[in-house]
């Protein structure tokens, strides 16, 4: 692709080029799983960590009957649960035992013919809902109470409120985040390598295994990662300036803050 | 007679706000509400609205009792509209999307005639110019004004104002205050929480002071601000005059 050498070069760099035109297609291939694991997931978990983050800020109303606020704790209790045992425990813990644990089933799903492929999306995505479900409940407590009372002044019900008022702000404060998960997702699918999916690391590795040159594989590879997190971030922050929002904004981050700093609470 | 409350009591945890509050509004009435910060003017505003539930005593609305509204508590909240001291508009729309939404997604009119409506009223508080704007390119005057035409919109029986123009500066209180005197003067039913006391006095039929947490005394404007017989009343209106 590069060179025609049919010889490895002795350098670092040249030796890199050779190998990314020897092994291009295995190269290749690996990028292709590592985005497609890595996109998929951020998607399947922004929707699952838009469920458990919902469910986690809802409020615990006083004059709520018993039976809705017991419901509304046990609800809340598992997804606290989910989301402290997917956070504090490593990928590659939770892949392995995952991995294992549900061989049959990832057996009788194979995405692109490999049932590694569905459970390292598997993986990815729950590991992401966690995090994401932190980043919604967030997004939605930045938001000034405010929001809500007035939707809810003009008959909105609780639902109606959610869906065309706080959602929408709520998503769009923490974009960003969002975004950040992307590309950690990017690099941390290098871990599905311990369940022999054939991801960019995984393929790296077979690479320097063959050739038995470690530091222009790895070299070769940090640069393809890099490529594929930096573009990543050009596209979002090309996405964040069309939504018109502070590009270093987290979750935290209120689109008007004149709305909280004149806000003194119902008194 | 409009809303009745009767023996309302409210508390937040150990702190009671309000202690057996009784009073009543009648249809067409404007009703200003004064008093120091944390007498419970605005809490009292709020248990109208059910932003904040009450432990004791009763709201009655046309008669009904508003915690078993027959149309449910959201259709309740359509007929109490609410003005916010922080406007509270829906950063997300536009000015125009915000005075849409509550007709089309409560009151279920269609998308045309929710507009036609909301034109009409942002016109009548004099912002025809602004309704593809959003809500941030706005002055605080403007996003009262645009939260009192989202409220009409709803053509609600009662209009709760909360400390309308606390929050703005002061070259903006009176584009609002205009705004609000318009609506008194066709008769709209209102309960208007404030710290503006020429306001109060001029566009209210009766006026309430309450101080901790109880009605102290109300009446006329002319006989609370110029003749008030409690002593709590003459010490917190004397800071006003000077």
């Amino acid at each position: 692709m590069f060179i025609l050498s049919s010889v490895m070069p002795n350098d670092l760099i040249g030796a890199a080029f050779y190998l990314a035109d020897r092994y291009a297609s295995l190269f290749l291939y690996g990028i292709r799983n590592t985005l497609l694991i890595a996109l998929t997931s951020t998607i399947i978990g922004i929707f699952l960590g838009l469920g458990v983050g919902i469910l986690k800020s809802i409020p615990i109303v006083n004059d709520d009957p018993t039976w809705k606020k017991i419901l509304i704790k046990i609800v809340k209790l598992i997804s606290g649960i989910y989301v402290e045992v997917f956070r504090g425990t490593p990928m590659m813990v939770q892949a392995m035992f995952i991995f294992y644990s549900f061989l049959g089933f990832f057996k009788m799903i194979p995405i692109l013919g490999s049932y590694r492929l569905t459970a390292g999306i598997f993986i990815v995505s729950i590991n992401t809902g966690a995090y994401m479900a932190e980043i919604v409940r967030a997004g939605i407590q930045s938001l000034d109470k405010g929001q809500n009372e007035a939707a809810r002044s003009i008959g909105m019900s609780n639902y109606q409120t959610m869906v065309h008022i706080i959602l929408p702000q709520a998503i769009k404060n923490a974009f960003p985040a969002i975004g950040n998960e992307f590309i950690v997702n990017i690099k941390d699918t290098s871990v599905l390598n311990v369940i022999g999916i054939t991801e960019l690391f995984y393929q790296t590795n077979s690479v320097a295994g063959t050739t038995y040159n470690f530091k222009s594989a790895f070299l070769l590879t940090a640069v393809i990662y890099l490529f594929l997190t930096y573009s990543t971030t050009m596209i979002l922050k090309f996405i964040e300036k069309k939504m018109q929002m502070p590009i270093s904004g987290g979750p935290s981050s209120t689109t008007t803050p004149i709305l909280v700093t004149h806000y003194k609470g119902g008194k | 007679m409009l809303i009745e409350i009767k023996n309302l009591k409210k508390s937040f945890d150990k702190a009671t706000v309000l202690k057996d509050i009784s009073m009543t509004v009648s249809e067409g009435e404007v009703v200003s509400i004064i008093g120091s910060s944390g007498s419970g003017k605005s809490t009292l505003l709020r248990c109208i609205n059910l932003l904040e539930h009450y432990q004791g005593g009763d709201i009655l609305f046309e008669g009904h009792n508003i915690l078993k509204y027959p149309d449910g508590l959201n259709q309740y909240r359509t007929h109490v509209g609410m003005i916010f001291q922080s406007f509270n508009l829906f950063n997300n729309l536009s000015v125009l999307d915000n005075c849409v939404i509550g007709q089309v997604k409560v009151l279920k009119k269609s998308k045309a005639e929710a507009e036609t409506l909301a034109l009409s009223y942002l016109d009548k508080v004099g912002l025809s110019n602004f309704v593809k704007a959003s809500v941030s390119t706005l002055s605080g005057g403007q996003k009262q004004r645009v939260a009192i035409a989202r409220t009409l919109c709803m053509e609600p029986k009662v209009m709760l104002f909360d400390e309308p123009t606390s929050a703005l500066d002061p070259e903006m209180v009176g584009e609002v205050l205009q705004v609000i005197q318009s609506l008194a003067k066709e008769h709209r039913t209102m309960i208007i929480v404030t710290h503006e006391m020429s306001f109060a006095k001029e566009v209210s039929d009766r006026v309430i002071f309450m101080d901790a947490g109880v009605i102290c005394e109300e009446g006329k404007p002319e006989i609370i601000f110029n003749q008030p017989t409690q002593t709590r009343t003459k010490e917190f209106l004397s800071r006003f005059i000077q």
